[in-house]
């Protein structure tokens, strides 16, 4: 039944969809996560061609912002007063902005932020919260009430509120302190699923067989879990690198983000919203939505698409 | 049951509690003396005098913070250093702004949710089901700051249909005012739609393959009779749930809508706020936001431990 929702193995105490988890987490702006995989698989059974376009297409946008300065673009914040507010030609493929900026360049070098806010703090987020969701999820104790209980705590916050109320009493904001304070969200949230996932697997019978055998707990860890584990936290990942892209734009469309003048990709979309931009030139906020909505899709349905897959799997075990 | 409901509780009081000390001691995070931060340019010896008074910041952290929060029990929340303005009076103004914004996107997500996962759920995998299970992958990559302005530049300024920005109360006529909640409602509808529609396709296809709706097929009964009289009501719990998912991304969005459209709610006024280092209300304002999301998200929890015994045995 390929639209079992996989929250059900998930939270696998929970029956009702959603319902556990909707205390849990909810302070995390993005829902892709704990919605039900939409159940759109590949007729053949495979992880299906759209899994590999989108994630071909991540890469591509990944690689265009880490050779943004050896690629032929204009420098992002030079302002050319001669072509103001021109709209896509080829000397400047996306346009400019009223300030003569070249607008591709803005965009790629803008991804570099939403990037990096996307992914680092996830990363982090799931080495830490995923190795302690692995022994937490393995070793049910003490330990493993406490980080609930702080994992529980941390995700009651309503995550935007929090950073911008820590970032109004910790100036200036920077890209590290971003990615800190994103990884205190991400860390949470991906142990939780580890956790979830790895509880369900503790139990069953290939892991007690290897504990009779005399394996190692690193061993069983590493070599029997982590292998099960991994589809859901790597879907879980995507998704988390999507909250994070969508959480820092809106930052960035408030001015909370990094300051200017680093173009990111939710400065250019206010810029391009103030001061009557939209009606003279929309390209301004145009192009950096058009990115952003792309990027998003994309890891949306990767994310989906791997958890459809694992999905089915399972049930045809 | 009732031992379920303690925990909650319980839980809920010291979120709650956690929340009270984190805002407390932001403004003690603050380098240096909070109150050179606080009075900016108004920075005399004699309004430091006072308000060093007011903030109790003469005495140790323990009793400065249960003066603060016995000062919040009695409705106090500070004021504005800028505007002289209360918080609780601010509070008075955005609030309703608020509720109607989230009021009128829930209705109009549900509008658009419950008959799309209607149809798509009667025949799953086939055409429609696939149109509409895709425009919500689209729809669940907009976030609000990206639909925001697409909904001003086709709207307010191609089509003129509506004004761009601003609020008109609704003392100045329901027309008035829907016309400038319309846009930002929808910009915010967009996200919980595809909440919506996820979860009650899914559950709308679990429980129609059911015995109880073979049986009610067999019998002859319409498949309109069935979707409302058999089905809606057990598929129905995941949406309550969904609200419990929504509220997140309503709060974020919340925030950006307000700013774009200059609504005066809550997230406006708290962005304005720290623009301007307003620090007590940064303070004030974060705290009710907070503690109101703790609570509608533990109100959520409850009313589904009510309505469904299943969650309990959790």
């Amino acid at each position: 039944m390929p639209e079992l929702p996989s929250q059900v193995a998930l939270e696998s105490d929970a029956y009702v969809p959603g319902a556990a988890v909707a205390g849990v987490g909810a302070g995390v702006q993005g829902i892709a996560g704990r919605l039900p995989a939409s159940g759109l698989v590949s007729k053949k059974g495979g992880i299906g061609i759209t899994f590999w376009i989108c994630a071909g297409w991540v890469l591509f946008m990944i690689l265009l912002a880490v050779l943004a300065s050896v690629l032929p673009l204009k420098a992002p914040n030079f302002q050319d007063y001669s072509s103001v507010n021109i709209g896509p030609s080829a000397r400047h493929l996306l346009g400019t902005d009223d300030l003569g900026r070249d607008l591709l360049a803005r965009v790629i070098f803008g991804s570099r932020v939403s990037l990096v806010i996307g992914f680092a703090p996830v990363l982090i987020g799931l080495v830490v919260g995923g190795m302690a969701g692995l022994l937490a999820g393995y070793r049910s104790g003490p330990a493993d009430t406490v980080l609930n209980a702080v994992s529980f705590v941390l995700l009651a916050f309503p995550a935007l509120l929090a950073i911008m109320v820590i970032e109004t009493f910790w100036k200036p904001v920077t890209l590290l302190k971003l990615t800190i304070m994103f990884a205190f969200v991400s860390a949470p949230l991906l142990f939780r699923v580890i956790r979830a996932t790895t509880l369900s697997f503790a139990s069953r019978e290939f892991v007690v067989a290897a504990r009779a055998t005399g394996a190692k707990t690193s061993r069983l860890l590493l070599r029997e879990l982590l292998p099960n584990v991994l589809p859901a936290a790597v879907s879980f990942a995507l998704i988390g690198v999507a909250i994070a892209i969508v959480l820092e734009g809106s930052l960035a469309y408030l001015g909370l983000s990094i300051g200017l003048p680093t173009s990111s990709l939710g400065n250019i979309i206010n810029d391009g919203v103030n001061s009557n931009n939209l009606s003279l030139n929309p390209y301004i906020a145009l192009w950096p939505s058009l990115y952003i909505f792309l990027l998003l899709t994309a890891l949306n349905l990767m994310a989906d698409r791997l958890r459809s897959y694992f999905d089915l799997r399972e049930v045809s075990l | 049951m009732l031992r379920f409901i303690a925990t909650r509780l319980v839980q809920l009081v010291v979120i709650c509690f956690l929340i009270s000390v984190f805002a407390f001691l932001l403004v003690h995070l603050l380098p240096g003396d909070p109150t050179l931060a606080i009075l900016g340019p108004n920075d005399t010896p004699a309004a430091r005098a006072v308000l060093l008074h007011q903030l109790g910041l003469n005495k140790g952290l323990v009793s400065q913070y249960g003066t603060w929060i016995m000062n919040i029990f009695h409705g106090n929340l500070g004021a504005s250093f800028l505007t002289k303005q209360t918080v609780t009076n601010a509070l008075g103004v955005a609030v309703p702004i608020d509720l109607e914004l989230v009021v009128v996107s829930q209705v109009l997500a549900l509008l658009v949710a419950i008959p799309m996962a209607l149809i798509a759920a009667l025949r799953p995998n086939r055409l429609f089901d696939r149109i509409a299970t895709t425009s919500t992958f689209a729809m669940l990559s907009l976030p609000t700051f990206v639909a925001g302005p697409l909904l001003v530049l086709v709207f307010a300024v191609t089509l003129k249909w509506v004004p761009a920005t601003g609020f008109d109360r609704l003392s100045q006529g329901l027309g008035q005012n829907l016309k400038s909640v319309i846009l930002p409602s929808v910009a915010l509808a967009i996200g919980s739609v595809t909440v919506y529609y996820r979860l009650l396709r899914a559950d709308l296809i679990a429980t129609l393959q059911e015995d109880f709706v073979t049986m009610a097929r067999s019998k002859g009964l319409s498949t309109r009779y069935i979707l409302m009289r058999h089905v809606m009501r057990p598929s129905s719990f995941s949406l309550l749930a969904g609200a419990g998912i929504s509220i997140g991304t309503l709060f974020t969005g919340a925030f950006v809508v307000e700013v774009l459209f200059q609504l005066p709610g809550i997230g406006y006024q708290l962005v304005q706020a720290i623009y301007s280092r307003d620090y007590l209300v940064v303070q004030g304002m974060a705290l009710v936001a907070a503690v109101a999301f703790v609570v509608v998200n533990f109100g959520v929890d409850f009313l589904l431990t009510i309505l469904d015994p299943r969650v309990r045995r959790a």
